[in-house]
């Protein structure tokens, strides 16, 4: 299956390097953003110099949320294809570097915007606030370069399956191509209302803007994204943990299975983020919550092959008992341990997810800081560890260097560090937000109200825990700037698990796109043809923009 | 293709699980009607200060222990943002905005909605037990949201 090329050619490591350079600088910043917001929030603090605390959160949504993980995904994943499809050509290096710069030239233009005050909005820019026109063109050049990478990716694989007919793709480029099918699938919703909705409406073609319309293409591209940002952490799971431990792959073919089911199910679900809103009928809400439920399926596969391998793993090197196998694993190796801690942390992440897509259970958390406390166990914890555990080997494999024992040691320790500031930020949050304390807000006791006093706790609580993750932050940008420059040099592997000998071959049906794609555009269309009908058929007169920062 | 045994036993329960608690949510909301607020009326955004109810907001009787809150929101404020409910009211919420979204949420109710421009929000809620909830805004509005907040009293009859 694998073509001898067990190092990522140079050429490619630098232009996966160079993503993930622009991906630390952002966690960076937003990092410190987000410890502004905490320290704010508790109440004890205030911004200096006027700096307004929604000029902060949109940074740190923009940052964190949209280019760390987008520039870590597609780095690592232009890393990956390299390593298991063969070293990229001249011409889809060339786009790849193309994408690079779109989307750091869109970076920089959105972040101009944002720093100088003119886009308040916040990650999600719902109209009618209205940004100016820049932040909303940088944010198309962020999308287009991540199409223009996601193209020279599908080219890649491509290639490789005409050079290899009949044949199964590797599966860590099978899992590339997927998420970014995924990815563009879903971003035609955000582009389409940026490009026919928001951008001429801030440079004033167009008086009016249709809200719930540019809402609703919104949601249609925000959940997927965030199965965007988790897809990577599973290739990491599925694919490289195994290896990592010194086992093997549970199953191939239940690995891509859950990918497939991934990219059917994580579109037609917008409407659980819009469930308290007016306008949309009830009874198309209830099918998407639905719809959003199945995705619970590959990730239950997901839970019991991660385990099974391990087991596999511990029993085959004479662990006994019920849970002997757990003493068998690496524990001192960071390259498993951060990973392992952000699977522990999708369980109660996971379950959160299941209250905040539940029909009614939904208006008691809508809008509460009990959801920023769920994106942050699985965004901020389950991904950005699995990102932080790949990056211990992808770093020095890349740059020609050994992660040193001090570094491994030190890189448990911010995994600690990581959990422990979670815990109290995390729960802080979600407990705060089951009494009522809104997210997305600087610090407010709402007119002196009993209700909101009783959350000041709470967010003292949220301050503490977000310095901890701070400390957090540095820790882990001391090991990332060591791995890069400062490191001893050598030879550093970049794991691909094998298959475990009793799993079956795959079957080639996986990789039937027209068929698995077809199947996801049928599903968007059943769950949102009739009711975006209804929005535009019983539309109300349209909004003008407002810019009330 | 072939699956383990052990997993076809977890996918089982799990998968039979989610499918209960799935019926559990639709038999809520279609049986016992227990939905999300979902109004689907529409208002011109710019002449909610014209528009019945909302010309005149605040708290009317409509029924025997039946009343209407209309609320008008705006940047940064609710209208009224002083209310009195007598205890054990049934009380459909009515709220519309003037401009940007923003939010509904009475803190320790169930009452959360988004109230958009263009559309009215509603929510019908029985208050059973006396004392202060504060209503907020929990979409972000611009510069004064975390000021946007108005106070609901239930009293004794």
């Amino acid at each position: 299956m694998m073509n001898g090329t067990w190092k990522v050619d140079a050429r490619d490591g630098k232009l996966a390097m160079a993503h993930i350079y622009v991906a630390f600088v952002a966690l960076a910043l937003g990092g410190l953003a987000g410890l502004l917001q905490v320290l704010v929030r508790s109440g004890k603090f205030e911004l200096p110099a006027g700096i307004s605390y929604y000029t902060i959160l949109t940074t740190h949504g923009v940052l964190l949320g949209l280019v760390l993980t987008t520039f870590f995904i597609i780095g690592f994943q232009f890393a990956a294809v390299s390593r298991t499809a063969g070293t990229l050509s001249d011409r889809v290096r060339f786009w790849g570097w193309v994408g690079f710069w779109l989307m750091t030239i869109g970076t920089a233009i959105t972040a101009f915007y944002i720093l100088i005050g003119e886009a308040s909005v916040l990650y999600t820019f719902y109209a009618p606030l209205q940004a100016h026109a820049g932040f909303y063109i940088g944010l198309t050049l962020v999308v287009v370069g991540s199409w223009v990478s996601g193209f020279a990716m599908f080219a890649h694989y491509a290639k490789w399956k005409k050079a290899h007919p009949g044949q199964v793709s590797p599966l860590l480029t099978f899992m590339s191509v997927v998420n970014m099918v995924l990815w563009l699938v879903c971003s035609l919703g955000v582009a389409a209302t940026v490009l026919f909705q928001l951008i001429p409406w801030s440079l004033g073609y167009v008086d009016r803007i249709n809200v719930l319309v540019s809402r609703t293409l919104f949601w249609y591209f925000g959940h997927p994204l965030v199965y965007f940002w988790l897809l990577p952490a599973y290739m990491i799971w599925y694919a490289i943990i195994p290896k990592i431990i010194g086992g093997k792959m549970f199953s191939d073919s239940l690995a891509r299975m859950s990918f497939i089911l991934f990219l059917i199910f994580s579109i037609p679900v917008g409407f659980h983020h819009q469930l308290v809103e007016p306008g949309i009928d009830p009874a198309w809400k209830y099918l998407q919550v639905v719809l959003t439920f199945m995705v619970v399926i590959p990730s239950l596969m997901t839970a019991f092959s991660m385990f099974a391998t391990f087991e596999m793993y511990g029993r085959s090197k004479g662990a006994t008992g019920l849970f002997g196998w757990l003493r068998k694993l690496p524990w001192n190796d960071a390259r498993f341990f951060a990973p392992f801690i952000g699977m522990l942390f999708f369980i109660p992440a996971g379950a959160g997810g299941l209250v905040n897509a539940s029909h009614q259970l939904n208006q008691v958390v809508h809008n509460t800081i009990w959801v920023t406390g769920h994106f942050h166990l699985t965004l901020a914890t389950t991904v950005v560890l699995t990102f932080f555990g790949a990056a211990y080997w992808l770093i020095p494999h890349l740059t020609g260097r050994v992660m040193t024992k001090a570094m491994n040691r030190l890189a448990i320790i911010q995994t600690i560090v990581w959990s422990i500031g979670m815990i109290f930020m995390s729960s802080a949050m979600h407990f705060a937000g089951l009494l009522g304390a809104p997210r997305r807000s600087a610090f407010s006791t709402y007119g002196d109200a009993p209700q909101a006093l009783e959350w000041i706790p709470y967010q003292i609580a949220q301050a503490v825990g977000g310095t901890i993750l701070f400390i957090g932050i540095i820790l882990v940008l001391i090991i990332v700037t060591n791995l890069a420059f400062f490191a001893p040099k050598g030879e550093t592997e970049f794991p691909v698990a094998e298959v475990a000998e009793q799993a079956e071959r795959t079957p080639l049906v996986f990789e039937n796109w027209k068929l698995w794609i077809g199947i996801a555009v049928v599903l968007i269309l059943i769950a949102y043809t009739v009711p975006f009908i209804d929005m535009i058929q019983n539309a109300p007169p349209g909004s003008k923009g407002f810019k009330l920062w | 293709m072939h699956m383990h045994k052990y997993e076809k036993i977890w996918l089982f329960f799990g998968i039979g699980s989610l499918f209960v608690f799935l019926a559990v949510l639709g038999v809520g909301a279609f049986a016992q009607g227990t939905q999300p607020p979902s109004c689907l009326t529409t208002i011109d955004p710019e002449k909610v200060d014209q528009t019945p109810p909302f010309d005149k907001p605040g708290l009317i009787k409509t029924g025997d222990n039946e009343y209407q809150l209309n609320i008008v929101a705006s940047a940064f404020a609710y209208t009224p943002n002083q209310v009195e409910i007598p205890k054990g009211a049934k009380v459909t919420i009515n709220v519309a905005t003037k401009d940007v979204i923003h939010g509904f949420e009475m803190a320790g109710t169930n009452v959360n909605m988004m109230v958009e421009p263009g559309y009215v929000s509603s929510y019908t809620q029985t208050f059973d037990k006396v004392g202060e909830y504060v209503i907020l805004c929990n979409e972000y509005c611009g510069a004064g949201h975390h000021l946007m907040t108005a106070k609901v009293k239930v009293v004794e009859q």
